[in-house]
């Protein structure tokens, strides 16, 4: 321990840069990893994982416990009722279990913003956070950043556009902080309403023109349109999102650009990308799926693991 | 607290009558908890000397906005604790909201409080329904309750948001003589909002209340007030823009009163980078710009009072995550203190602050208040206006804890209560 800044990982605002750069350097080393024959090393043995989710996740809790188990660690999964959430009650036992069960790691997916940095304060355990509401998911944007650099070979100076719902995206916000950090531009793309307030104070810019932005972008980063926001009066309807905000096959083809396009999925495909534009020759949506094993072996590896200097 | 008196006699400090706002030297004379004499007195042989030299002797304070949980929530603080609370932070007399369970709609239920308060140290004067269960559609009996002892309606926390039932309760309400207090906000703007909205509820990932939401209401009740000549007051008013309305509409002879909270004259959205919830409030900790607009407002006096929303909320609800915990704190203990800290750098005297805590209030409620009267029982602060202390929670008497205002340091204290036979106080032991 002591590899990085900080003891947990709770969101990319507090993390400096310094530790970003290291996070995705180790991720390639464990990126090397995946390729081998034997995909498993005994740096984690003997530690204890718990993966906490408060929310339903396939991806992200998968990648984790490919990670968890990658590196020879003890995994426990735990997934909490709906209700038990709704109610408010959970948090408090939450942190008594891990007491109790005598964790050296928790990763924490939960629906309110907050609770991972409530849960570090209480427990000795480190916490990773795995999403926590509309608030960060650093992870994410580690893999997304690693993504990235692994197609440009660096972050500095690109050119991304982050495109969507920002307003309920954890993903964006943790990918602004990191960006940033790491010196690349990042500009927005969504409608207005869907836009939170003050972000521009976050240093970012603001386009609602999506073809204006393709023009700028190194990167498209497109996120997943929650489709249970479609024709409640927040979104009016599919046709519309798609004509003005969405990365149909058409609009790309018309710009005639070399573009990167990423997604952090689950995609609706035919709404917010096209399927010919997800499985085509510019998109690295499978890329950010297996760096996301890498990165987050990173960074159980660089929390949880021997002190640096020793090997893997 | 609770310990009986015979004679005791109050000396050396400067008595402050915030309702005429005149100050003389004198000492104040109280007999089994009955005012004897003011002025030059010759200590009696028997009387238990107090010495206030340094100190302003004012009357009790008053808060009209409190919440007390009886019935329902004794768990949080019942009437007595409640009144416990209030009496350690210089208040003798105390407006409870109706927003209990059930809540107070009924004479009935008004009847209880009163009943129920009779032998508590601080007087306690409940505030009726406007509409039944506060559900905001039919009207509650005014006249009874009022008869009952209502001094005033509000479906608190639960904003009146048909336009047509507050227009009614403006009306009806005038033949009765009281305020119709609404708690104003548009729901709809609020949403789902948990704090204000801001570059920190984006940064904090929370949902967003805006400032929007609470003027629009204002706007509006200000309106319906004009049109109907009813008398409206605005409740713990956080933002500039409710203040510029409530100065505008004031200008133009509407019936219009307001309050503000010492959390909100001291504190901004800042204390919640962390995601402490026992800064979690409505309405929200709002921005500087804010909190310095309602500092103006009291000082124009645009704003009328300050009251607490003294709001218990017991530890396990506030241990939940961000967005379920409740909203609310408690404010009695802490009141006076942050209220001077904040007022006095902010250029007020110490006898302006003692007016925003009884004249202004008792305005608000159409109370005449003679303090100091011989043969009346005593209701009486006294204030050390220079003392500096830290807020602990050895301080709170409430039987809830959720303060944000702990380890806060105030310069400015009560150091002494009396109501009738009734004294709190390290000055009183």
């Amino acid at each position: 321990m002591g590899a990085l800044k900080n003891k947990h990982l709770i969101g990319l605002e507090h993390t400096p840069a310094r530790d970003i750069q290291k996070l995705i350097d180790t991720g390639f080393t464990f990126r090397e990893v995946l390729d081998r024959p034997i995909k498993k090393v005994p740096s984690l043995t003997g530690k204890n994982i718990v993966n906490l989710f408060f929310e339903n996740s396939t991806r992200t809790r998968i990648s984790f416990e490919l990670a968890e188990k990658r590196l020879s660690a003890d995994v426990t999964n735990f997934s909490a009722s709906a209700s038990s959430v709704s109610k408010g009650e959970g948090l408090k036992d939450t942190v008594q279990n891990i007491h109790a069960m005598k964790m050296d790691c928790a990763v924490m997916r939960h629906p309110v913003p907050g609770t991972c940095l409530q849960l570090s304060k209480f427990v000795d355990a480190v916490v990773i956070n795995a999403g926590d509401g509309t608030h960060e998911h650093p992870t994410q944007a580690l893999l997304d950043m690693m993504s990235i650099k692994e197609k440009f070979g660096k972050l500095k100076g690109l050119k991304i556009a982050i495109v969507g719902d920002i307003l309920h995206s954890r993903v964006a916000l943790s990918n602004i902080y990191g960006l940033q950090k790491m010196g690349a531009k990042v500009t927005l793309c969504g409608p207005p309403h869907l836009i939170p307030r003050g972000i521009q104070e976050l240093g970012v810019s603001v386009n609602t023109d999506i073809d204006e932005v393709i023009e700028w972008a190194d990167a498209l980063n497109v996120l997943r349109i929650q489709r249970e926001r479609m024709g409640v009066g927040i979104i009016p309807s599919v046709r519309e999102y798609r004509d003005f905000f969405g990365i149909t096959q058409e609009r790309l083809d018309n710009h005639k650009k070399e573009i990167v396009i990423m997604h952090p999925g689950p995609m609706n495909r035919g709404v917010e990308i096209d399927s010919s534009v997800a499985d085509g020759d510019q998109a690295i949506i499978l890329d950010q799926v297996l760096n996301g094993v890498a990165i987050r072996m990173s960074i159980l590896y660089l929390l949880l693991g021997p002190d640096e200097g020793e090997e893997s | 607290m609770g310990k009986s008196i015979n004679l005791i006699i109050l000396e050396g400090g400067t008595i402050y009558d915030p309702y005429k706002n005149k100050k003389k030297a004198g000492s104040i004379l109280i007999e089994d908890g009955v005012v004897k004499e003011v002025g030059k007195v010759i200590t009696p042989d028997n009387a238990q000397k107090i010495d206030c030299t340094g100190k302003l002797i004012v009357p009790g304070l008053i808060d009209i906005h409190a919440h007390f949980r009886e019935p329902g929530r004794e768990d949080k603080e019942t009437l007595a604790t409640g009144a416990r609370a209030a009496f350690s932070g210089g208040f003798t007399r105390v407006c409870v909201m109706p927003n209990t369970n059930p809540p107070l709609d009924s004479p009935e239920a008004i009847r209880f409080i009163i009943e129920k308060s009779a032998d508590l140290p601080v007087k306690i004067f409940p505030i009726g329904a406007i509409t039944f269960g506060q559900k905001g559609l039919e009207l509650t009996e005014f006249g009874e309750m009022v008869k009952a002892g209502a001094v005033a309606i509000s479906d608190d926390g639960l904003p009146v948001q048909n336009g047509q039932v507050l227009r009614n309760a403006l009306e009806y309400a005038q033949k009765y003589g009281i305020p119709v207090i609404n708690h104003a906000e548009d729901i709809h703007l609020r949403n789902d909002g948990v704090i204000n909205e801001s570059s920190l509820s984006t940064r904090l990932g929370l949902p967003g209340n805006p400032d929007i939401s609470e003027s629009v209401m204002v706007h509006r009740d200000l309106e319906i007030a004009d049109y109907t000549g009813g008398t409206i007051h605005v409740p713990h008013v956080s933002t500039k823009r409710s203040v510029d309305l409530i100065r505008k509409y004031k200008k133009m002879g509407v019936n219009v009163t307001a309050e503000v909270t010492p959390h909100h004259i001291g504190l901004t959205e800042n204390k919640l980078t962390e995601y402490d919830t026992s800064a979690k409030v409505a309405p929200p900790l709002r921005t500087e710009l804010d909190r310095k607009a309602l500092i103006k407002g009291l000082l124009d006096g645009t704003i009328n009072c300050i009251a607490t929303d003294h709001a218990p909320h017991t530890i396990e609800e506030k241990e939940m995550d961000f967005i379920h915990s409740p909203c609310g704190m408690i404010g009695l203990e802490s009141a006076f203190g942050l209220s001077h800290t904040v007022l006095t750098e902010s250029g007020a005297s110490t006898e302006r602050v003692v007016q925003w805590f009884t004249k202004g209030p008792a305005d608000i409620m159409g109370w005449e208040i003679v303090p100091f009267q011989i043969g009346k029982p005593a209701e009486i602060a006294i204030i050390d206006s220079k003392q500096k202390w830290t807020f602990k929670e050895s301080h709170i008497q409430s039987r809830s804890k959720n303060s944000p205002m702990l380890g806060m340091k105030f310069t400015g204290r009560v150091v002494g209560t009396i109501s009738g036979k009734n004294t709190y106080g390290n000055l009183l032991d």
